[in-house]
């Protein structure tokens, strides 16, 4: 008999996977960040242009709505930012269409947070302090560490990731058995960066420490903003431990009309390579103009918090019902 | 031939590579967060047998190369070509001596083996996971002495030489794991 209809995790992780809520619940509420909770479906969508959405239709005969099934939270809970909630966080499932792999799963958990008044060092300060509860007794954390995108490319490549070279960075390709690169990044300094960071640099950050990696190079970020000192990096951060992405975070962008805009370049970037196209959020656009107070916001992939609690080699052995049996 | 896309890229999966027929062993999805997605793929060249690691772009393509196995009898040796043929429909293949290669030491004429072809050419030759071969020359045994440590090189009817343990005999038939190259069993006649 087909065992398709079991799930593909024991039973211990179901409840790993409620024990590590309560306790995101519990370093939440002793900060009085507010639990919040925001629609799934929504009549706008993220223009990332790496990511991909579901839409479906929401049916009143004889008209038709098309909604999204959201790639992140994030779009409606700066709304309530927007409208004055303070803090908040959110756990939640995110849906991004095409993702599929040993660390992917179309449909995931999230953890989100905003914290209004922090800098990205102070989200960074919690961030540390949040993965250190959370892996007690999983795996025995060393001392955080914090380098900057240019610091870590330059120490693992030789290479400046703020100035793109097309020789420098080919003839590093060459030689480290990535010559790959070459031929599918070309001119395209933005995906010469994703290419190396992600073969010959993520694999060796966090080895039993939270690595976060911030200052991304502007060409590198939607929703962050400009570093006020430097502009050609972002107040966004990136975290890893033994390896695994687990999360991302970002100064907040405020300013309504550069939302707008690179909305707009967005869009036409994923008119231009073919990507399904989006709807700009025009609420969140207009919450922006409401003005959305000075904060820090971050999401982590809870699924692959507990793949690293548990040793997991593949999501699967995290989820119950994984795509291909969902 | 069908193109795949890298979605489809499934271990055993054969596609054409640099102009060679490849086939897929592992492929992983590297995607950061916000950024490209990727394929790092592992691959066997099928000519050549050589493992590489390549990286595409997600939703990249691949041609599909008309590559299958086929069970054959192995017929013989003209000192240039072995020769192969498949029973049911008595077509015959041939292929060169330096393309069968490793495999050649046990292929024994009438046994059954697998030939690989590529666009109706061979492109090479496996031998059955298990044969069963004539011991041609070894020391001659203790008689008696069961225990499994030791053991001593015998020649085989193919060329093969295994280790066998002690009390195997010159002129008996053992059975081997081609794929390790380990003795078995001897096999009563």
């Amino acid at each position: 008999m087909s065992k398709e209809w079991q799930p593909t995790c024991t039973s211990d992780v179901l409840r790993l996977r409620a024990q590590l809520y309560n306790k995101i619940r519990d370093f939440f509420s002793e900060r009085a960040v507010l639990e919040v909770e925001t629609p799934l479906l929504g009549s706008g969508c993220g223009t990332d242009p790496q990511l991909d959405f579901f839409n479906t239709y929401y049916c009143t005969p004889p008209l038709q709505h098309k909604l999204f099934l959201q790639t992140s939270p994030e779009f409606a809970m700066k709304r309530l930012l927007a409208s004055g909630s303070g803090s908040i966080y959110q756990i939640c499932k995110a849906f991004r269409n095409g993702e599929s792999g040993r660390f992917h799963n179309p449909e995931f958990t999230l953890l989100e947070w905003y914290r209004v008044g922090f800098t990205l060092p102070e989200l960074m300060d919690e961030i540390a302090e949040l993965m250190f509860l959370l892996f007690k007794n999983y795996i025995a954390l060393n001392d955080p560490q914090r380098f900057s995108y240019q610091e870590i490319f330059q120490h693992y490549t030789g290479l400046n990731a703020l100035e793109f070279s097309y020789k420098k960075y080919s003839d590093y390709a060459q030689s480290n058995n990535v010559a790959d690169a070459v031929t599918i990044c070309g001119y395209d300094h933005g995906l010469w960066l994703d290419f190396i960071f992600s073969h010959n640099i993520q694999p060796n950050l966090g080895q039993n420490a939270v690595s976060m990696i911030f200052g991304y190079p502007a060409c590198q970020s939607s929703l962050a903003r400009i570093n006020k000192d430097n502009s050609k990096i972002t107040d966004r951060v990136e975290v890893f431990i033994n390896g695994v992405e687990l999360g991302n975070g970002y100064y907040e962008l405020t300013d309504a009309k550069e939302q707008s805009k690179r909305f707009d370049e967005e869009i036409a970037f994923r008119r231009q390579i073919k990507r399904p196209v989006t709807v700009k959020d025009k609420h969140l656009i207009a919450a922006l103009e409401q003005g959305l107070p000075e904060c820090s916001g971050m999401a982590i992939g809870l699924d692959r918090i507990l793949m690293l609690m548990t040793g997991s080699s593949i999501i699967d052995e995290v989820l119950n019902f994984p795509i291909h049996r969902a | 031939m069908a193109i795949y896309s890298t979605n489809e890229f499934k271990s055993g999966l054969k596609v054409m590579l640099d102009n060679d027929p490849c086939a897929i062993i592992e492929n992983e999805f590297v995607k950061p967060g916000k950024g490209q997605a990727f394929n790092r793929v592992k691959i066997r060249n099928l000519k050549t047998g050589r493992v590489i690691e390549r990286t595409f772009k997600s939703g990249d393509s691949l041609e599909g190369a008309d590559v299958v196995d086929v069970v054959m009898q192995y017929l013989y040796s003209d000192g240039e070509f072995r020769h192969f043929m498949v029973p049911d429909t008595f077509e015959q293949y041939q292929c060169e001596e330096k393309t069968v290669g490793d495999a050649s030491k046990w292929l024994k004429d009438q046994d059954s083996c697998t030939v690989t072809l590529w666009n109706d050419a061979t492109l090479s030759v496996t031998p059955a996971n298990f044969v069963e071969l004539a011991i041609v020359e070894t020391d001659p045994g203790v008689r008696g002495d069961t225990s499994g440590g030791g053991g001593k090189p015998a020649s085989l009817e193919t060329g093969a030489v295994v280790r066998v343990p002690l009390f195997v005999q010159q002129g008996e038939i053992i059975k081997v794991d081609t794929r390790t190259g380990e003795y078995i069993s001897r096999v009563k006649e």
